[in-house]
Parts: structure tokens; C-alpha cells; sequence
């Protein structure tokens, strides 16, 4: 059997920012903002079940993340991951890239005997797609990044294309591999209706009060919550200690129009714009 | 100080890759208040044949490793090489293309190295960082946007050594004039062990790009409000008259509008031409991080307060189902 681990993050959908969310500054309203599963990793989380259709497999989803996270273990459970886990403390809190990949780690050396790491190639809030990377350095996995399909694989090997700027590359790799997957990959899976019966009750431990909580285990609704002692990791590692890199200043990004010239969209007007285009673009013999 | 910068080979015309020659040129402005040193670092099966190129834009210095095992990215491999050349000459800088390669083995380093990397900087300098009120010396500021580009963050690493971040292609500029430097070449004093090869390649098939943002002078660009396939076909036969190239936003290619090639913007290509059409492209901040560096801009757009009128030079407002073949009729007129 094949173990597997997902790595998903639970994300401020950065990609759909409309009028509404900006500010009348110009600057973004963080508030409105729905909080979704980073869309990368749904690819990943897809392959992973992919993988599970056709050989012996069991799929670990984790997130490290505040408790709200949980939506999107409870996302990836609905769409067929075997187990979820999160990971979370203040301690964790403003990691930069390194100290994430160190507490990711701990958690998949917490899980064990892991054959594949699939994560998404970047997340869209940050867009450094250096988590992936990191956590197999940690690890001590091999890595293939930008994955774009998932050719074979069998108990010994994975074949996968991976797409690189001039060139698609088809890459064979032996197990322990960390992969990162583009959204190219495959189209993620709807929930299925059952897991939805099955898991929509499913928390973190502290969640449910003492009588729940035997109800709950005995559903296989509690996604177990890990923190930095049950992880056995170095405080100094973590969050913004662990972190080499500071966020020295953040400044929003308004816009600085100016001079802008308007013509009308009537013939005269396209005419005009057309005339100055070719005036001042266009060498005329 | 000294700056090392990871240089990559494009393996269709065996030369340095751009992005390589912009950054030789950005750690030689930064480097040249302290007279620093830089070193540029290459791993492959063989060095660029344009390495003079290099030095004309910067480079000090040329460690290389070579081996026919290098030929294709071995991450594990290219980690422990550069990992090694690093420790030995002890930079304080170490830029990275933010290539699909640059990012797959920056990211090992730094990890492996215990230091900070910032992704996609567009701004890189050297200042006095005071940080927590201690003095920690000259240091590199990396601006780079985040959240989605809706914000720009200064980064720093004030404590760990060396400071390394990554820059995408076509966002730092080459000198106006070729510096005049020897060239100085340096084969890597490092292990090498083939049980780091761990990648076999089955095969590689190469990308044919239609698409020469490099070379246009004049972009049309489309996006979701161009509504249909039908309509963004008017914006290819404007681009042709006027000798330029097509590209679109990310939503006209989800949309099927355009091909993936075409996308300019934070996950596509970042492009600065004399005049950038922007047709039916609302602005969002992904799709102006790609462009807004472009001298001119004209935006044709049904919505007024679209935010590209933001940074527009000329601008028409209205259905570009009726505005597109009235341009092309004037532009095809006294041709």
C-alpha cells in the first residue's frame, strides 16, 4: 500500500477580487474575501485520488492553519481523502516558508512511512510555490516540481510530465518523491454525496464537548488537531522565530492614473485613435 | 560584499537565458557602491556558448560544474553542487532566476541552508537595515507583491546569511551600454555522487512558442469582456496590421478565448512594449503586474470604472463588438 500526504492550505480567494472588495483607497478589504481551498492543491488532492482509483493507496490530507481550516479538511474528506489532519498553534503563526515546511514535516514524519507528497505548486496568496520544495528538502524526499500529469504508476515507480518553460520533461522517479502539481493536471472531483452525509459533523477534538465527542469518534467525525509539543517540534524553529526572512514593510497597492485621454466610440472618435496610434507607431514610408 | 547568481542555460539555443543576463546586471549595480565581487554559478552538461555575454553584463567570475549526469534538472544533485560552491565562497547575496527550474532548486538551498528567500522580487537594493534597533549592516530589501499583488511587502532577512531571493524574467532591465570585463572561468571544486541523480528523464519534448513577447514592440491583449472566440479573433487581425503580437488575461484563457501561451500577468509572462492594447481586460492587479511597465497603454472597455483606466494613457469606453471592426476598417484604410 502506498501512503500518501496532501498538503492544502486554506487560502483569501485573491483571485476574484472585485469592485467591492477594494477599498474607496484603492487598497483590498480583506473581509470580504471567502477564505477557499488553495486551488493548486485541490489538483493535488485530485491526483492523490487518482492514484488511490488505481493501486492500493490510502491519502492523508493535512493543513496547518487557524481552526477554520478545518472546512477544507472537511472539503477533502467529502471528495474521498481517507484521513485529515490539522495543524495548528499560535506559535505557528506568521511562518514564513521555512518555518512552515519545518512544521509541515513534522506532521508527515508524524504520519510515517509516507511513499508521496503531492502539494500544490504555489499557493495564491503568497505565490512563492517554496513550501513544496522546502518540506522535501526537510524530509530528505526527491521532488519533481510543475508536475502536469500523472502518467503511471506502479508499487515501485512514478512516471509523470512535468512542464517546464521550453520543454515538456517525462520524468521517472522511485519512491520517497514529493511532487507539486500546476493546475494543468487534472479537473478535481465533485464532493461525493455520501462522504458529505458522512463527514459534514467532522471537527477537531476540542470542538465537541465531552458527550459528543465519544458520538463523534464512534462516526469517525474528529480530525485530529496537532500542535507544536505533540509534534515534538523546536519552538525556535517555528512561526515567526523560525522565520529568516521579516516583512520589513507592507504598502497597498493604489492605483496612479493621470493623464488619461478619452475619445468617444463613435467613428470619429476610433478614427482618431487609430490615426494616433499609426502616427506614433507605425513608420510610414 | 559578493553576489552570487545562479546562471541558466536555455537549452533550445544552448545560450544564457535572459533572465540569467538581467540579474548578472542587477547584482553588478548593486554590488558596485561596496566594489563587491560578482560570482555567477552554473550546473549543466555544458556552459552556455554565449559565457562572454555574462560578463559583458556584469559578472566577475564563473564557477562551473559540469557533467553529461547534469544534463536535465536533478534537483537533489543541483542542491548539493551549488550548495557546496556557496559555503565555500560565502555570499552575502544569492539571486535566482524564478524559472521553473530557479524555483525548484532556490527553494532546497535556502531550506537546506537555513536562510531566507524571497520569491519574485521586482524591486532589489541595498540599504542599512535597522531592525528590532540593531544595526545589521548593509542589507538586501526585497520588494515583492503578495496577496494576490494587491500589495507590495519589503522583505528582509536580518540575521541569517546569505540573503537570497528570486526574479522573474523581464523584470530587471540589461545596461544600455556592454560592460567591458574579462572573462574569468572557474570549474567548481566540489563532490559529486551519481546516487544524487535521481531523476531519469524518459523523454523531453520540446515547446514550440508561437508567441515572441520579447520582440513586440506592439501587444493587443484581450480579456474576458471580449466576450467570445468569434470577437477575439478581430483582435489577432488588428495585431497583424499593426506588426504586433496577441496576448490575454488569464480569464480569457479560462475562457477558452486564447491559449495558454498568450497569458501575460502574474502567472504568465511579464511584458513591457511601446504600446499595450488593453480589450476588455478589467485590470485586476494579476493581470497589471504583468503589464503595467508598458510606456503606453490604451484601454478599450465597457466599464468605466474598470481599474484599467487606472493606469491608461488613451482610453475608449463602449462594446468592443462594435468598436474592434471599426478600428480594423481604419486601420486597414490606405494601407
Amino acid at each position: 500500500m502506498k501512503k500518501i500526504v496532501v498538503l492544502a492550505k486554506q487560502v483569501p480567494d485573491t483571485a476574484n477580487i472585485t469592485g467591492k472588495a477594494m477599498k474607496d483607497d484603492g487598497t483590498i478589504n480583506r473581509a470580504v474575501l471567502p477564505a477557499i481551498f488553495n486551488p493548486e492543491d485541490l489538483n493535488a488532492l485530485e491526483m492523490a485520488l487518482e492514484i488511490k482509483d488505481k493501486i492500493d493507496a490510502e491519502v492523508h490530507v493535512i493543513t496547518m492553519g487557524p481552526p477554520r481550516a478545518i472546512d477544507i479538511l472537511k472539503h477533502a474528506l467529502y471528495m474521498g481523502a481517507d484521513k485529515a489532519a490539522l495543524i495548528t498553534d499560535r506559535k505557528f503563526a506568521a511562518a514564513d516558508t521555512l518555518a512552515t515546511s519545518y512544521s509541515l514535516s513534522g506532521a508527515i514524519e508524524k504520519i510515517g512511512d509516507v511513499d508521496l507528497v503531492l502539494a500544490g505548486r504555489q499557493a495564491i496568496d503568497g505565490d512563492t510555490a517554496q513550501v513544496g520544495p522546502q518540506v522535501a528538502d526537510k524530509i530528505g524526499f526527491n521532488q519533481i516540481t510543475y508536475v502536469s500529469k500523472l502518467q503511471e504508476i506502479t508499487d515501485d515507480y512514478i512516471i509523470v510530465q512535468r512542464d517546464g518553460e521550453t520543454q515538456t520533461e517525462v520524468i521517472k522517479s522511485k519512491f520517497p518523491v514529493l511532487l507539486t502539481v500546476t493546475d494543468e493536471a487534472n479537473n478535481p472531483r465533485y464532493s461525493n454525496c455520501l462522504n458529505m452525509l458522512k463527514f459534514f459533523k467532522s471537527n477537531i477534538p476540542s470542538a465537541f464537548s465531552d458527550d459528543e465527542r465519544k458520538i463523534a469518534e464512534e462516526n469517525g467525525w474528529v480530525i485530529p488537531s496537532y500542535d507544536l509539543e505533540s509534534l515534538e517540534l523546536d519552538a525556535e524553529k517555528c512561526g515567526l522565530n523560525g522565520s529568516p526572512t521579516k516583512v520589513h514593510k507592507i504598502k497597498s497597492i493604489t492605483l496612479t492614473g493621470g493623464n488619461l485621454e478619452m475619445y468617444d466610440n463613435q467613428h470619429t472618435g476610433i478614427h482618431k485613435l487609430i490615426d494616433d496610434i499609426k502616427k506614433d507607431y507605425i513608420e510610414v514610408d | 560584499m559578493q553576489t552570487i547568481v545562479y546562471i541558466e542555460k536555455n537549452p533550445i539555443t544552448n545560450k544564457s537565458r535572459f533572465v540569467s543576463l538581467e540579474l548578472a546586471y542587477k547584482a553588478y549595480t548593486l554590488m558596485q557602491p561596496s566594489k563587491g565581487e560578482v560570482v555567477g554559478v552554473f550546473v549543466g552538461d555544458s556552459l552556455p556558448e554565449d559565457t562572454d555575454d555574462l560578463f559583458k553584463n556584469g559578472l566577475d567570475r564563473l564557477i562551473y560544474y559540469t557533467d553529461d549526469n547534469l544534463k536535465n534538472l536533478q534537483s537533489i544533485a543541483y542542491k548539493n553542487i551549488i550548495e557546496q560552491i556557496i559555503k565555500s565562497e560565502e555570499p552575502d547575496i544569492v539571486l535566482f532566476g524564478a524559472t521553473h527550474n530557479g524555483r525548484d532548486i532556490a527553494p532546497l538551498i535556502a531550506s537546506s541552508l537555513r536562510t531566507g528567500l524571497t520569491a519574485d522580487c521586482t524591486q532589489l537594493y541595498i540599504d542599512d537595515l535597522i531592525y528590532r534597533k540593531e544595526n545589521k549592516g548593509q542589507s538586501l530589501f526585497q520588494v515583492r507583491p503578495a496577496f494576490g499583488g494587491n500589495i507590495l511587502a519589503t522583505i528582509v532577512t536580518p540575521d541569517n546569511r546569505p540573503m537570497m531571493a528570486s526574479v522573474r524574467e523581464g523584470v530587471m532591465t540589461l545596461p544600455e551600454k556592454k560592460l567591458n570585463k574579462p572573462v574569468k572561468l572557474e570549474k567548481a571544486n566540489v563532490d559529486f555522487n551519481k546516487e544524487w541523480i535521481k531523476n531519469d528523464f524518459l523523454s523531453i519534448i520540446p515547446k514550440i512558442k508561437h508567441v515572441n513577447f520579447d520582440t513586440s514592440d506592439i501587444i493587443v491583449a484581450g480579456g474576458a469582456g471580449v466576450g467570445s472566440k468569434e470577437t477575439f479573433n478581430l483582435l489577432h487581425q488588428i495585431a497583424k496590421s499593426l506588426g504586433g503580437e496577441v496576448g490575454s488575461s488569464r480569464a480569457a484563457v479560462d475562457f477558452g478565448f486564447s491559449e495558454k501561451v498568450r497569458q501575460i500577468g502574474q502567472t504568465g509572462s511579464i511584458v513591457r512594449p511601446k504600446l499595450y492594447i488593453a480589450c476588455g481586460i478589467s485590470g485586476q492587479i494579476q493581470h497589471r503586474a504583468g503589464m503595467e511597465e508598458s510606456k503606453k497603454i490604451i484601454a478599450i472597455n465597457n466599464d468605466k470604472d474598470a481599474p484599467i483606466f487606472g493606469i491608461a494613457h488613451k482610453g475608449i469606453i463602449g462594446d468592443l463588438n462594435e468598436i474592434l471592426p471599426v478600428m480594423l476598417h481604419y486601420l486597414r484604410e490606405e494601407e
